[in-house]
């Protein structure tokens, strides 16, 4: 029973980190038809980005952060503003320069070009003068107590603090999508751009703003991850990439270009990696999420929330 | 008047001598490949003879994937997977082979095959059994990743673009992750005599199983058993080098031709009519399951080959992450820089390619970024890549050589 809860746990946490990067992937389908392969690498830079400021920050209050003496509460929450507003822009800025010249593109030219920024930004990142190849550790943000248990798992603050944004950032977004303008924009142009652009809705501000707000959620990600793990390995690693990918499986499993599929997805995968790990093999975890993929695409190619689309001819 | 049929015939007579013809390109091929081995080799530095394996493996693997992703439009982003069951199949065959014949695992080959640097040179004959072995090998490792094409390309009948993309690289995953559960590989050894194991004087394999060390005679030992033994996540070390010049560019030379007669038969057209516009071709009665499917045993065949050549290189140890994306990655970014759809362009980008970390050297960090720019303005300003879908000798400046303008086959490509 309690490595049940335990692995329930660690399922729901990453899980909220596999839904928070899936909602980006899905946020990009749904509005340009393409998956942004350079989402992965947003990721990282937003851990990245986090590591680097939480380091600044440390020199310059003059102490060291430690698991005893964190940093003060308003530290974390500066650093994931900061992070998410730098991502931001660095999702801008790729959209405008390497995928607004494709628009009228074939998928594949795109797909291509999307490969081509992210080799860009995972080869930028390790460059000795940026981030560098060796893995860094984050100071400490929070203590690192147990709050409370239940049986003989314990629920530390860390845990709570990751799933709360998570859940709070999702909570924000199913908000502005569902119950603003900005929101009915979005959902237009994904479901028709050329209609929504004679509704008056400017196409391009509002994929722009997608792809922001998609890198802003990414940096989230990365920032939780960099928080929950501490240990951060280079931009060139393939474990990022195997978490993007992972990540997009968990959008399709719920439903590619759907905002609620996303979360559900990524609980779903999430689940699955974790009982995979603890029940079954756990080297294999790889497997499952992949034969998930095939499994899904094969048989209910719309995910858990999207339905079966028929294709015209 | 004589028949169509008889027409057509007398046009193209079904003579040896034609049918020399149409293979000319391949023996050229094959003997330039005998020509590097035993001329050209002996010659040059081990760094340059090297760099021209690397190149020679890399064209074959380029020219493999054009066959899917360029003839038939079908991205497949796991043709390291492919790469790496044919490398993991030929290294089972040759080395577990090796041991059950001769009990060693070294190379048993004549002057065509790679041989340690203490053989004399005088004293082989040309092709020796291990040649044999080796041509086994070769043929098996493409084989069972042929046999995997069809498995990867069944389902991919479903998938579009990106889908397909996605699924061939959590594919290579899945391959590179299998990998790692696999068992260590076995050694050979002759227990002494003197020794008080019941197998004394007797070739057994040895090797660690849980942490105990397990001893078995060889030919007690089923043979599929021998599968399962290829190192996990340490790599499969000991594989005999058989990889030389020679077989190298044979390779190559039969997958460039293969590529070549292909393109220009109905398969190709079928190809590259799937590869414009399916629907269409699909309503013009080409059967794209069966084309699709071809694409991908083809170019998994092919990729499986170029693979067991790669394992069997000297200086090259065959591990789970040969299967892994980057792999995959290098050589998408050969068949994209050298235009989706053409084999000469596929050869002039493995070879710049392969050749490019040489020239940089000095500063290694910057090379995928290059690659990386090249790759993004390159679908910015010249999508069709540096050939497009064409080859080298379609170009006008060629167009004077008769049998060029004899032959030339009639493409159109989409005006992306």
């Amino acid at each position: 029973m309690d490595q049940f809860l335990q692995t329930f746990k660690d399922a729901i946490a990453i899980g909220s980190l596999y839904a928070l990067i899936a909602l980006g992937y899905t946020m990009v389908y749904g509005i340009l038809k393409f998956i942004n392969f350079a989402h992965s690498d947003v990721v990282v830079l937003g851990a990245w980005c986090s590591l680097v400021l939480a380091r600044t920050l440390e020199s310059q209050a003059g102490t060291q952060w430690t698991t005893d003496q964190p940093a003060p509460w308003y530290i974390g929450m500066l650093i994931l503003f900061a992070a998410m507003a730098f991502c931001g822009l660095v999702g801008f800025t790729v959209e405008r320069l390497a995928y607004k010249p494709l628009r009228k593109a074939p998928k594949l030219n795109v797909l291509i070009t999307a490969i081509g920024v992210s080799l860009f930004l995972q080869n930028v990142g390790q460059l000795e003068g940026l981030f560098g190849t060796r893995p860094r550790s984050i100071p400490s943000l929070l203590p690192d107590q147990a709050l409370f248990s239940i049986g003989k798992v314990s629920i530390n603050v860390l845990d709570i603090v990751g799933i709360g944004t998570a859940l709070i950032l999702m909570v924000a977004l199913e908000w502005l999508i569902f119950h603003t303008k900005l929101g009915r924009a979005m959902r237009a142009v994904s479901h028709n751009t050329t209609n929504a652009s004679l509704m008056g809705i400017p196409v391009n501000r509002v994929i722009s703003f997608t792809f922001v707000l998609g890198s802003a959620l990414a940096a989230a990600g990365g920032f939780l991850w960099a928080l929950k793990y501490q240990q951060i390995n280079q931009t060139a690693d393939t474990s990022w990439t195997l978490l993007g990918l992972k990540a997009f499986v968990a959008a399709v499993v719920g439903g590619i270009g759907n905002v609620r599929g996303a979360m559900l997805g990524g609980l779903a995968i999430g689940t699955l990696e974790m009982f995979g790990s603890a029940y079954l093999r756990s080297s294999m975890a790889d497997v499952y999420v992949f034969g998930l993929l095939i499994v899904v695409l094969l048989f209910r190619p719309g995910g858990m929330l999207g339905k079966a689309s028929i294709e015209k001819v | 008047m004589q028949s169509l049929q008889d027409q057509a015939r007398s046009a193209r007579p079904a003579t040896a001598a034609a049918a020399i013809r149409s293979v000319f390109p391949l023996l050229v091929g094959i003997g330039l490949a005998l020509f590097l081995q035993l001329v050209v080799k002996p010659n040059i530095g081990d760094y340059p003879a090297k760099l021209a394996l690397d190149i020679g493996v890399a064209i074959s693997l380029a020219v493999s994937l054009t066959m899917v992703n360029g003839f038939t439009g079908q991205f497949s982003m796991g043709h390291a997977g492919f790469m790496a069951i044919g490398g993991y199949a030929s290294g089972v065959v040759s080395y577990y082979g090796s041991l059950r014949i001769w009990g060693l695992n070294t190379t048993h080959g004549g002057l065509l095959s790679g041989r340690p640097m203490s053989v004399d040179p005088g004293s082989l004959p040309l092709i020796a059994t291990g040649d044999l072995l080796f041509l086994t090998a070769l043929l098996v490792g493409g084989l069972i990743a042929a046999v995997t094409g069809l498995i990867v390309g069944l389902p991919s009948l479903r998938l579009r673009g990106d889908y397909l993309a996605i699924v061939t690289l959590g594919f290579g995953e899945i391959v590179r992750v299998m990998i790692q559960q696999t068992s260590e590989v076995k050694k050979a050894e002759i227990v002494p005599l003197a020794s008080d194991s019941p197998f004394a004087g007797q070739l057994v394999y040895t090797w660690k199983d849980r942490g105990q060390q397990v001893v078995a005679p060889i030919h007690d030992t089923w043979w599929l058993s021998d599968i399962h033994h290829v190192g996990g996540s340490l790599g499969f070390t000991g594989i005999p080098k058989y990889t030389s010049m020679f077989w190298v560019y044979a390779v190559a030379a039969v997958t460039i031709f293969v590529a070549y007669r292909l393109k220009r038969s109905t398969y190709g057209r079928a190809f590259l009519s799937i590869r414009e516009d399916e629907i269409a071709s699909e309503a013009m009665g080409v059967n794209t399951t069966r084309y699709k499917v071809w694409a991908f045993v083809l170019s998994a065949f092919f990729a499986g080959v170029a693979g067991a050549l790669f394992a069997h290189t000297l200086g090259v140890g065959l591990s789970a992450e040969t299967a892994g994306f980057q792999k995959s990655f290098d050589i998408i970014i050969m068949v994209v820089l050298g235009g989706l759809g053409s084999i000469s362009g596929a050869v002039i980008a493995a070879i710049v390619v392969t050749f490019l970390p040489e020239a940089l050297r000095d500063i290694p960090e910057y090379r995928l970024i290059i690659y990386a720019l090249a790759l993004i303005l390159l679908m910015i300003f010249r999508p069709k890549g540096l050939f497009g879908v064409y080859e080298i000798w379609d170009r006008a400046t060629w167009q004077w050589l008769p049998w060029l303008r004899r032959g030339r086959a009639n493409f159109t490509e989409k005006k992306a």
